[in-house]
């Protein structure tokens, strides 16, 4: 039943698969349509379902998620495209006051299953505002989902149960791994809200999500030359936050490192830390350490390697962690 | 491929010079080329109707501003001098078209069917939305200046999409103009010939700044700039205000697209409880707005028709009574939402944070209970 693809093919197949599997799914976003979106995501899909229900929308962010909100006061479930990560912003008015919050303003009357789609991160060169990692600020916000997306059988599941979710669903897709090739195999569901362990090991903890779980895969290879062995943990869901597994982990290793491409401050490293501390201060051998962007906006693309978390200062931090030789003291 | 359209024609406004209208200040009934067709089915019981509704929404507003006086309510937005631009929308619209409004269309809820204890309960902060949006027709108030407009564009998209003919109609004031979602929903609306009306009270004021903060030029002539065709209407012409909705619905509901209208008007009162115009405005501008009162000019044409006053005012003053002493009994009986049920509803499936915060919230609750020992009571 499986079939080898790119993360791209199997979120258009899951797109593909919600229009035909409900009709009142419905795609809006800029060039989605005719061109297939700039990223080709939607490829295909106007063709095969006219352009009422995958619909080139005009050039306002707010405008197409704000459409979204009445579209589904008439029991439609779009699903809204942000072009590029760093476009979103426009929008956020209506995503924070609006779609966070019908369905609990109304007391649960009305409501906001919409999917917002937003690739994001950085990795692929580009200019300004095409690699940015907002997901902190949706996550900050009560009423949303916000889910991140690695593989692509997680991305075609995911994308599937975003679309069939009655709450609003953000999902963040790593756009530098659109490529990578992975078995897809349809029948597959996903629970929205776990946590995944991808790697089972005793040393320490590494949790990731959206493009940095390949990087912390590589990693935790890179570490069994030292004879270190890492569990890596894919969080997936970024709100509500799957503490358990977190938690169960480091229980297990005693130490935690996190990965993220956005900024440290006032993060997704925050608050899983923050978790585990609350959750199993008693277990941890050593003081959290993350890995994440520095505090600074997103640099030119020729210093974004220098930016953007990779194996060895993932290693690092693990060093860092074990008390073993590291960047910062030396063991 | 020609990719541009061709200019939008010029005849897409009317009512620029002059607002249309069909009632002069003196009552007397004037012709209107565009406006006369649409009032052929008027007769004195329509009148009277019409001046009723306004009568008895002016007394619900003047009471819920006594009731935040006396600290039943926590704030009010009165729409006294705005009864005509409301209830003349409101006669004019088929039961499900869904209306999506600001804060001030109470007389829009007044004509929905909206309960007393609905309607107050957002102001007395004892819910965030006062009623089902789907029973009535009707999403409950927002907040955000202009945010509905997208909504409404949406709503019409998808009824439009399911071959239906109801229309969605958005409400805002002439400071939602300068809002981004506004111009936004216009440019949806129109490149979708979505089945809307944008209905915008002009009311003179966004709090203080006067409309030439946000629109040096009519605020009907911004829409036609999208291909949008406007009316701009007397707004305290309770008949005008009707023809002109029911003249925008029937371009609508024929798949003609878009239509808009600026009802002309003026908040004789504060923006809200909390305001004070007298800061903003002065006695001699807010003088001749009570003298173009909307309910006055009805009154007049009712007279010259023959009506009998008295029997009208009578007729108003017992079924105002009967509003506001519904209003009195409904925010006595508005219950106190309890504690923990700020929880519900954050999301539509469970979320295991929130049940946690809930349990936190329970514990921390009992424990300040004052614990029950022998010998305590007094």
């Amino acid at each position: 039943m499986s079939t080898t693809m790119t993360m791209a093919a199997a979120l258009n197949a899951a797109l593909r698969d919600s229009l035909e599997a409900d009709e009142d799914v419905l795609l809006i976003g800029e060039d989605i349509g005719t061109l297939g979106g700039v990223f080709r995501i939607t490829d295909g899909l106007k063709e095969r379902f006219g352009a009422s229900r995958v619909i080139d929308s005009p050039l306002a962010e707010s405008g197409i998620i704000g459409t979204s909100v009445g579209m589904a006061y008439r029991g439609m479930r779009p699903v809204s495209e942000i072009q590029f990560d760093g476009f979103v912003y426009p929008g956020f008015d209506q995503i924070v006051a609006q779609v966070a919050r019908l369905h609990y303003r109304t007391s649960g009357t009305v409501q906001m299953p919409l999917t917002i789609r937003i690739p994001f991160g950085g990795g692929i060169g580009a200019v300004e505002h095409h690699s940015e990692s907002p997901e902190a600020y949706f996550a900050h916000t009560p009423g949303l989902r916000v889910v991140t997306v690695a593989d692509p059988q997680d991305a075609y599941s995911t994308m599937r149960a975003a679309i069939e979710c009655d709450d609003p669903v953000i999902v963040l897709e790593p756009k530098r791994r659109y490529w990578s090739k992975g078995e897809v195999d349809t029948s597959v569901s996903a629970e929205l809200s776990s946590a995944r362990v991808l790697r089972t090991g005793r040393d320490a903890t590494l949790v990731a999500y959206g493009p940095l779980v390949v990087t912390a895969l590589e990693a935790a290879v890179a570490a069994e030359d030292d004879g270190i062995d890492l569990e890596v943990i894919d969080l997936r869901s970024l709100s509500p936050l799957d503490r358990d597994t977190v938690a169960a982990s480091v229980r297990r290793t005693g130490r935690l490192v996190v990965a993220h491409e956005a900024p440290g401050n006032v993060s997704l490293s925050s608050e899983v830390i923050t978790s585990a501390v609350e959750d199993c201060f008693a277990h941890l051998e050593a003081a959290p350490e993350r890995v994440t962007g520095y505090d600074i906006p997103y640099p030119p693309g020729a210093l974004e390697d220098h930016y953007l978390p990779g194996i060895d200062r993932i290693l690092d931090a693990v060093d860092r962690t074990l008390g073993r030789r590291n960047s910062r003291e030396a063991a | 491929m020609l990719t541009t359209p061709s200019a939008p024609d010029h005849d897409l406004v009317a009512g620029l010079d002059k607002p249309l209208h069909v009632l002069r200040e003196d009552g007397t009934r004037r012709p209107d080329p565009i406006l006369d067709p649409l009032l052929r089915d008027v007769d004195l019981e329509l009148l009277r109707g019409l001046y009723l509704d306004m009568a008895v929404v002016r007394a619900i507003d003047d009471e819920a501003v006594a009731l935040q006086r006396q600290g039943e309510l926590g704030l009010w937005p009165p729409l006294r001098g705005q009864e005509a631009a409301q209830i003349g929308l409101g006669r004019s619209l088929q039961e499900t078209d869904f209306l999506f409004t600001s804060y001030r269309e109470n007389a829009l809820a007044w004509c929905r069917g909206v309960s007393p204890g609905e309607m107050l309960s957002v102001w007395r902060g004892t819910t965030l939305s006062g009623w089902d949006p789907f029973a009535h027709h009707m999403a409950t108030p927002q907040v955000i200046i202009g945010a509905q407009t997208h909504h409404a564009v949406g709503y019409a998209m998808a009824t439009q999409a399911q071959g239906k003919d109801d229309i969605a109609v958005t409400c805002f004031g002439d400071g939602a103009l300068s809002q981004g979602d506004t111009n936004e929903a216009m440019v949806f609306a129109a490149s979708f010939h979505a089945p809307v009306l944008f209905f915008c009270q002009n009311n003179h004021y966004a709090i203080s700044e006067p409309v030439d903060v946000q629109a040096n030029v009519p605020i009907a002539l911004r829409p036609t700039g999208f291909g949008i065709p406007s009316l701009r209407v007397d707004g305290n012409d309770v008949l005008a205000v009707r023809a002109a909705s029911l003249l925008a619905a029937q371009h609508i509901r024929a798949g003609k697209g878009p239509m808009f209208i600026e009802a002309v008007t003026y908040r004789l009162g504060p923006h809200t409880t909390s305001d004070d115009p007298t800061r903003y405005r002065d006695e001699k501008e807010l003088e001749r707005w009570r003298r173009r009162c909307p309910l006055g000019r009805l009154e007049r044409h009712l007279e010259q028709l023959g009506a009998s006053l008295e029997e009208l005012r009578a007729d108003a003053e017992r079924r105002s009574q009967e509003a506001t002493t519904a209003m009195q009994e409904a925010v006595a009986a508005l219950p106190s939402p309890a504690p923990e049920t700020m929880f519900d509803n954050v999301l539509a499936t469970e979320h295991p944070g929130l049940l946690r915060q809930r349990e936190q919230f329970r514990a921390f609750t009992a424990s300040l209970a004052p614990e029950q020992t022998e010998g305590s009571a007094a």
